[in-house]
Parts: structure tokens; sequence; C-alpha cells
């Protein structure tokens, strides 16, 4: 059982290891999650070029983060959340 | 029903929280929490021109209180922040995030899609510029509010 699962990891482990170095250089403009074709924009390019005028924000990390992928933040939020109603509920001295 | 081991854990760890005995950390303490509490602030409203944010600006607030906590103890320092208080405020600031999602949904809008927010005299870019802001705040609180909370709950049970 414990050498099955050992196995099972060093696949996931090796599958990760494999994406990984196929991943495009960081910052690479040609990638194609930055590439912007003429006849669509594709999430980063858009993001680059409307970030500032969509949210009069100059800082495009925050108007991706709270603006674009809110829904996401709001995941981030909801688990801080949870992680302190689990310690609440962990820690609370028991009733003796 | 009895559990022994943890209670006397507890109540070490309740009786280690005890105003500290060196003026020099009470003094520290003291004259640390507000330099911090206002980096925290400068984070968070900052978030919008430099790195920073919510959750930076949270974690800096909450390491002020806890920073009290430890330099005045639990009791003295209920006044800064009641622990009683930590975790509805931590429900406030989510329902914040929440809230302003479905005002978005309710006013036309898809869920979270700051243009419906119903802000009369501002341009859209402008009501996106503010909602960030809003929404950040719910995220300052109730990552402040979760450390705290944990930390009291760590020394309290």
């Amino acid at each position: 059982m414990k050498l099955h699962q050992f196995l099972v990891l060093l696949a996931f482990a090796a599958v990760l290891t494999m994406a990984a170095f196929e991943l495009p250089a960081r910052g690479d403009a040609g990638s194609p999650a930055n590439r912007a074709s003429l006849e669509r924009l594709v999430a980063g390019a858009h993001y680059i070029s409307h970030a500032g005028r969509d949210a009069a924000t100059p800082n495009m990390v925050t108007v991706i983060l709270a603006d674009y992928r809110s829904f996401d933040t709001l995941g981030e939020t909801l688990v801080v959340f949870a992680g302190g109603i689990a310690c609440l509920f962990i820690l609370r001295r028991l009733k003796s | 029903m009895s559990v022994s081991a943890p209670d006397t854990d507890f109540a070490l760890a309740a009786e280690r929280c005890e105003p500290s005995d060196s003026p020099i950390i009470r003094a520290a303490a003291r004259g640390l929490a507000p330099l911090i509490q206002v980096v925290g602030l400068y984070v968070f409203f900052h978030g919008h021109y430099s790195p920073g944010g919510g959750f930076q600006g949270g974690v800096l607030l909450a390491a002020s209180f806890i920073l009290l906590r430890l330099g005045f103890g639990l009791q003295q320092t209920q006044c800064v922040m009641p622990s009683h208080l930590t975790i509805p405020l931590s429900a406030v600031g989510g329902l914040i995030f929440l809230g302003t999602g479905f005002v978005a949904l309710f006013c036309g809008g898809n869920f979270l899609d700051y243009s419906f927010l119903p802000v009369p005299g501002l341009k859209t870019a402008y009501i996106h510029n503010y909602a960030i802001l809003f929404i950040e705040v719910g995220v300052t609180i109730t990552v402040m509010a979760t450390l705290v909370a944990i930390f009291d709950h760590l020394l309290d049970g």
C-alpha cells in the first residue's frame, strides 16, 4: 500500500515536472497566453491593453486580482474566513 | 467529559499572555503598534498604485494587534480589538465582498461586474476603481480579524 501510494506520487511528480519544462519563458510576449492576433485578443494581451482604462487604476495586478478575477479573490477571502472558523472549532476550549 | 492534557495546555498558554514584565517590550509594543497600523493602512490604500492590497494590509494590521497582545496581555488589549468581535468581523468582511457581487447581480450585471453598481455621477472606470477599493476593505477586515481570532483561540481556547 505504501509503495503503491509512493509510485502514484512519483508518477504525478513526473507529469508535473514534464509540464513545467514545457511552460513558456517568463514574460515571453510570443507565448500563446500573451499573443495578440488581429482577430482576437487573448487574456494576457487584453489585460495589458485594457486594465488602465477599464478601472482607472495604474496597478495592473490589482485590476486583474480584484476586478477581472474578483471571483477568485472572493474565493481566497472565504478560504481565509473558513480557516478562521476551522481554528475556532479545533482550538475552542472543551466544555468540561 | 474531562480532557486533562489540552486543558492544562490552554491554561499554560493563557498564563503566558500576561502583560510583559519587561518595560522595554511594553514600550516597544506601545510605540511600534501604531506605526505598523499606519504602514498597514498605507499598504492597503496604496494597492492601487504599488504592490500591496487587502491581504498584505490586513496581515500588517493583525500584526499590530498581536504585538499589543504580546506586550500588554490578552485582558488589557480587549478594548483595542475585543476577542468576541473577531469572528463576526471576519464574516462582515466576507459579506462586504459577497454583497458587492450580489448588488451588481441584482442591478442587471454579472456577479461582481462592477460596471452595474448603482453609483450615480461617476464614470464607469471610476466605479471600478472605488469598487476595487471597497472589496479590498472587505478582504482587509477578513484577513485581519481571522488572524487575530486564530491568535486569541490559540491563547484562550
